[in-house]
């Protein structure tokens, strides 16, 4: 008998007997319907003691913002998607951004490259969960696994308008269990690590730096 | 990592007393447990935190009743999304399939996601003999590795090292430069371990829950070394106990609210990762290939028995581990054991016998803080005491079943419980006994033995309280 | 583990009182002290004389032949439907928790649940059930309690200590650090792990020390056993007390009519 079949015969042939099934009670996870501007309040307070960088630029051009950070922090590259956007939207902007490297090959292709030299990374995101400062990433071929994680600056864009309350109600709403990407993350701040000692550390492995700018 | 260390289980006592008298290990531990005390308490205030945790013994008691079913959904569901799925009895088996990937790979280095259950099969020991490499990339897993040593808590692996300690070892093994800033020591590990992310032929991580419904394994991490692990290599190998399945995506987000707040009192951690198979399409990264081993390793065997399966809610938080006064007190080393602290005391028996894990289960004060913070609500101590009876094959009516069982028996401490039963199931002889014992006060030893190694004897008093009260009456 | 649904009795006309058998061979002031604050309160207590002990150090220890044997001796002594009252957390633990556990598919099944869900901890009954009012007749003193393991958690009385003392008017109660973290006794652990044991008492000792208070009152005579016994040898000034004696001896010559419901 094969080793799968011996574990499920054995564990379908308990010496107690079948169990029952008890009942669950989500009620515990339910939160109150939040406006957005509670949401967005919510996530800002969750997010921040984590070190993730908020900035607010719904009633601003967001690319001018970006272009602003990036140069306070000295990058010189930012990667982004192959995807129709964000990318036309920065390269016919006037802003002075860092030079653009798209992310259009295979990993292997490119990945002392993309390890080695870039400094700054972009990406979208499926919205964001208020209670525990989220974002909800949903990486695809346009939008690669890697630019949230390589370089030592994660920057992503939050519509305010998707933001959920709860992960629950994000799952439902998305309908996540009709079928989920190969990879779908929720990032909360930067890369870190308490492992040496309990002192917090930041961009252990991932970027550093986390900034999330909140657009329409 | 070696097999050195099962049979240090048995010494548990000397391991124990070397922790005590270490100033620097009491002082690493208790510090750390107090901080995580204090977090988890912090992460929980506003909830309901009995109703939470109900829910999350629920969670875990559904998805086990149906066990078996879940487990063939979730290999279905994988399948479908392009994973391959393999089933292994124990540990060797599991490392046999892991090494047989790599070979057929001709992989030569395999990068390592945090896993509890590849420790418990001694993978990196496997891996090793057969001329593969495997490094660890937790930054906790990494130094321990270093150190060559076994890590000393499930999620903070090198609690028992301090930055000193860690700063030389790293000088010493990697030619870090000495240093007592934690964040240029992490940003030199970060250094050595992306170099080795882009060599490494294969990624091996665990899993923290295995949604059936969606073929999704979701790993939960702060670092993104996990990410890394599952992104970077061409091939991903998934380790996980059979026990780790749960029915649908709503069910991992309750337990996803318990495990960070109990564990590390985070509302959520960094990253929550959820891998639902191999690059698709025209997808630019991740890995080509994503396998999953699904262990056994004795757990259907704890399956069976309607008091002791309560073990498999486990969701590998420790907490337990972080309230024990134990733990706190002897450090994860002394249990010589895979998982340390209570979950250890309850789940180690059932993978390395209870006639190797003897002391294990009397190793506890029953005070029950691992019970009270446990977020699936697993009855620890309860379950302690089932372990000590097993132990010592000490009830008729329920024979003992777990492997190893009536190991600790024998005839001295038999005999004396026999003798203390003669008594106390005799009222007239408890009396008399009692009462001689009183009149014969003064000749009581001034040493009991290991009570009064660090105690004063307890003192007989001149009339006992049935003498007393017999005394009041008219 | 704490009830999640505890319905106090009305206040009885008669309770039977089961002493433990630390406290018969070690701490009878306690067991006295006991039996004095439930008569004041107007109860008559029933000492049945055939008690020896619930059986608690074979069961913790796996010897549960003999932890039934023991255990079934004391099913047998409380044939009126009167609570039963008992001057330790950890006994009336083991009573109220384990005896259905014990007796579980048993003859004696019923009779052990019946016996469990009588069984009161003395001062969660004194304070929940009599309702009991004390008046202070004592000089002003500082005191730590250290509530036991088995009272705060397996019966939820983290409280109740707390609460009764602070009915006496002249007593300062002082927290010591990790008041919830075990002192270190658990029965036979101190002496199968004698090291370990020690060193959670010796930092209990520190704690309750550093309180400046130099007395300690407790639930449970396992713990005062430990603590106390450390606390001598090692020279400490410190000295401990059952909650009970305490109680009494600071209330001795309160009148019984100040009783909150005297017959």
């Amino acid at each position: 008998m094969s080793s799968r079949d011996q574990i499920l015969q054995r564990m379908r042939q308990r010496r107690g007997g079948a169990l029952s099934t008890p009942e669950k009670d989500f009620t515990p996870l339910k939160r109150p319907e939040w406006t957005t501007e509670e949401k967005l309040a919510r996530f800002r307070a969750a997010m921040e003691p984590v070190h993730g960088e908020i900035h607010d630029c719904r009633n601003r051009d967001w690319v001018a913002d970006l272009a602003e950070l990036l140069q306070s922090r000295q990058a010189s590259t930012l990667l982004v998607g192959n995807g129709p956007e964000p990318l036309a939207t920065l390269s016919s902007s006037a802003a002075t951004l860092p030079e653009l490297v798209v992310y259009d090959e295979p990993v292997a292709s490119w990945k002392e490259h993309l390890f080695r030299n870039l400094d700054a990374g972009l990406t979208t995101t499926r919205g964001g969960i208020a209670e525990t400062g989220s974002l909800i990433l949903w990486p695809d071929a346009s939008e690669p696994r890697l630019i949230s994680l390589v370089p030592p600056i994660h920057v992503a864009l939050l519509k305010a308008t998707e933001l959920y309350g709860t992960l629950s109600d994000a799952m439902a709403e998305q309908d996540w269990s009709s079928g989920m990407p190969t990879n779908a993350l929720l990032v909360s701040g930067p890369s870190k690590t308490a492992d040496i000692e309990q002192t917090l550390a930041y961009g252990v492995h991932g970027p550093r730096e986390l900034i999330v700018l909140v657009i329409e | 990592m070696t097999e050195s260390n099962l049979t240090d289980v048995r010494q548990f006592h000397p391991r124990a007393r070397a922790a005590i008298d270490n100033p620097q290990i009491r002082q690493n531990f208790r510090r750390a447990m107090d901080g995580l005390m204090d977090k988890r308490r912090m992460a929980f205030e506003g909830w309901d935190l009995e109703a939470l945790r109900t829910l999350g013994a629920s969670v875990r008691q559904d998805a086990l009743a149906r066990l078996p079913d879940l487990l063939e959904q979730l290999e279905e569901q994988l399948t479908a999304n392009g994973v391959r799925v393999h089933w292994a009895v124990d540990g060797d088996e599991a490392c046999r399939i892991v090494t047989d990937i790599c070979k057929a790979r001709n992989a030569r280095t395999v990068i390592k996601g945090k896993s509890m259950v590849s420790e418990e099969m001694h993978l990196n020991h496997h891996l090793q003999q057969h001329g593969i490499e495997a490094l660890e990339s937790d930054l906790g897993e990494y130094i321990v590795q270093l150190a060559e040593e076994t890590p000393s808590h499930i999620i903070m692996p090198a609690i028992h090292k301090n930055t000193g300690e860690i700063s030389e070892l790293m000088h010493e093994k990697t030619g870090t430069d000495r240093s007592s800033d934690v964040e240029y020591l992490t940003a030199s590990a970060r250094q050595q371990l992306r170099e080795k992310f882009m060599a490494a032929d294969v990624g091996v991580s665990g899993v923290n829950f295995a949604v059936a419904e969606t073929g999704t394994l979701c790993l939960v991490e702060n670092e993104g070394n996990g990410r890394m692990t599952t992104t970077v290599p061409p091939c991903h190998i998934a380790v996980t106990g059979i026990e780790k399945v749960v029915p649908t995506l709503q069910d991992m987000s309750a337990l996803l609210a318990l495990l960070t707040r109990s564990a590390t009192g985070q509302h959520i951690t960094t990253y929550v990762n959820m891998v639902s198979g191999p690059r698709r399409g025209n997808e630019l990264d991740g890995p080509d290939e994503v396998h999953v081993v699904l262990v056994d390793n004795g757990r259907s065997g704890i399956y069976q028995d309607d008091e002791l399966i309560d073990t498999l809610r486990c969701i590998r938080c420790g907490a337990c581990m972080n309230h024990c006064p134990v733990y706190t007190r002897v450090g994860g080393h002394a249990y010589g054991t895979t998982y340390p602290g209570p979950i250890g005391k309850i789940l180690m028996p059932h993978l390395i016998g209870l006639d190797e894990g003897r002391h294990l289960p009397s190793a506890s004060s029953l005070c029950g803080a691992c019970g009270e913070v446990c977020p699936v609500k697993i009855p620890i101590p309860d379950l302690l005491v089932r372990l000590r009876q097993e132990s010592v094959d000490g009830d008729r009516l329920h024979p003992a079943v777990v492997n190893g069982h009536g190991a600790k028996r024998d005839w001295k401490e038999s005999l004396a419980w026999q003798t203390w039963r003669l008594i106390h199931a005799n009222p007239l002889a408890y009396r008399l006994g009692t009462s001689v014992a009183s009149r014969l006060r003064t000749l009581q030893p001034a040493s009991l033995g290991a009570w009064t190694r660090y105690r004063t004897a307890p003192k007989l008093a001149a009339r006992t309280l049935h003498q007393r009260v017999r005394e009041r009456q008219p | 583990m704490t009830d999640t649904l505890k319905l106090y009795p009305a206040r009885p006309e008669k309770v039977y009182f089961y002493g433990t058998c630390l406290v018969d061979l070690f701490y009878p002031d306690a067991g006295m002290a006991g039996i004095q604050l439930l008569e004041r309160e107007g109860i008559e207590v029933i000492f049945p004389e055939q008690q020896t002990c619930c059986g608690q150090p074979a069961w913790t220890s796996g010897y549960h032949d003999e932890a039934r044997a023991v255990a079934r001796q004391q099913l047998n002594l409380f044939p009126e439907d009167w609570p039963i009252v008992v001057p330790s957390g950890s006994c009336g633990g083991m009573m109220r928790k384990h005896y259905p556990q014990l007796f579980r598919d048993t003859p004696e099944q019923d009779v052990a649940n019946n016996v469990a869900q009588r069984v009161w901890e003395l001062t969660d009954f004194l304070l929940n059930v009599c309702r009991i009012r004390l008046t202070d007749q004592g000089e002003p003193v500082t005191v730590a309690m250290h509530t036991s393991c088995s009272a705060r958690r397996e019966l939820g009385l983290a409280g109740t200590g707390p609460e009764l003392l602070s009915q006496l008017g002249r007593v300062t109660v002082v927290e010591q650090a990790r008041a919830e973290e075990c002192c270190g006794f658990g029965g036979t652990f101190a002496v199968r792990h004698p090291e370990i044991s020690a060193a959670m008492v010796s930092e209990k000792v520190d704690t309750l020390t550093a309180t400046g208070a130099r007395e300690f009152v407790t639930t449970d005579c396992g713990c005062l056993m430990n603590v106390a016994g450390y606390a001598e040898k090692q020279g400490h000034r410190l000295s401990g007390q059952h909650i009970l004696s305490f109680l009494w001896e600071r209330t001795r010559e309160q009148a019984t009519d100040e009783g909150a419901a005297s017959p």
